[in-house]
């Protein structure tokens, strides 16, 4: 294989499985919060706030994954 | 379809100081942003008008997000100019990066063609001066808060070895806080770019309104995202920890 074939499979192979766990991840942190709202709607603001931060500090993650793609297919 | 450019392209130089595309539309951004300080201002009255409402309406909620982080009124009024230029500047950088005419006017300079105006979070460099000032702003206030020599115990701690290891790690965290504030938004910029980019070059009509609408969303949420992580690192770093 040469070097530009590896480069494309690298660039799909990065973003595919890099993607994996976040998605189950941020599932996972959705369906808590929306059980423990459930359990408890008063205090549905403050848990909608912190359901927001750690989907960010999940999503995050996915997007390392996407930026090393990107500089895998645009820089050297 | 353009070449995609990780990095911002030069439009021109002052002097010996390369102009990207991405720091004009920053300079535009902050013109903007420092005219409507200006309108508002001077038509401030008792009785306020429609865009008077609506900054009001922005701060009102802004406040009450932050105080009820950061525990009182008092603080919240605090740091409130930070994080809400924060929010600002960010949410109006990611709103004007998918107008029309961004990405799509061309100046020629050296020879190719690169686009006049770029989404300024889609520069590595913009992101990356945010995300160092909010860290280096949250300790230097935390800082101020308890005292130089109890925040700095909380990365030095040589009363047994785990806190000291405890120490280090809170350290190193403090780097990683750095890279991943502004890698995360970078991402979702450049991504943005990219995917409208690739829409744009395949169907220009109609269909690109979805991923605009994503777009914008995405815009909000980073803008937001930011703002919050650097208001909760301060929280975290300004309150008495009791153990």
């Amino acid at each position: 294989m040469d070097i530009d074939t590896v480069r494309l499979w690298a660039t799909v192979g990065v973003i595919a499985i890099g993607t994996i766990a976040p998605a189950i991840s941020i599932g996972f942190i959705g369906s808590t919060a929306v059980k423990s709202i459930g359990r408890n709607p008063e205090a549905a603001s403050k848990i909608q706030t912190a359901m927001i931060l750690a989907i960010a500090f999940a999503e995050a993650i996915a997007i390392y994954a996407l930026v090393v793609s990107l500089i895998v297919k645009f820089v050297a | 379809m353009e070449a995609i450019s990780l990095k911002a392209q030069q439009i021109f130089s002052i002097g010996g100081f390369g102009v990207t595309n991405s720091v004009f539309l920053t300079f535009v951004v902050m013109v903007l942003l420092i005219g409507l300080a200006a309108v508002l201002n001077r038509k401030m009255s008792l009785v306020p008008g429609k865009l008077q409402v609506l900054a009001e309406i922005g701060t009102e909620k802004l406040l009450d997000l932050m105080s009820s982080t950061l525990g009182s009124q008092k603080k919240a009024e605090q740091y409130f100019p930070l994080i809400a230029t924060i929010f600002i500047f960010i949410l109006f950088s990611n709103l004007l990066g998918i107008f029309p005419g961004v990405g799509s006017l061309v100046v020629h300079y050296q020879g190719n063609q690169v686009p006049l105006f770029r989404s300024p979070a889609a520069d590595l460099n913009f992101t990356l001066a945010f995300a160092v000032i909010s860290v280096i702003l949250s300790n230097v206030l935390g800082a101020a808060a308890v005292g130089t020599f109890a925040h700095l115990k909380k990365f030095f701690n040589i009363s047994n070895p785990i806190a000291f290891f405890i120490g280090i790690l809170e350290l190193v965290s403090e780097i990683a806080k750095v890279i991943s504030l502004s890698f995360r938004l970078f991402g979702n910029v450049f991504a943005g770019e990219v995917l409208l980019t690739i829409v744009f070059s395949l169907a220009p009509y109609l269909v690109p309104l979805p991923f605009m609408m994503l777009e914008l969303f995405v815009g909000l949420i980073q803008a937001f995202l930011f703002a919050m992580l650097t208001l909760v690192s301060i929280a975290l770093h300004t309150s008495i920890q009791e153990h």
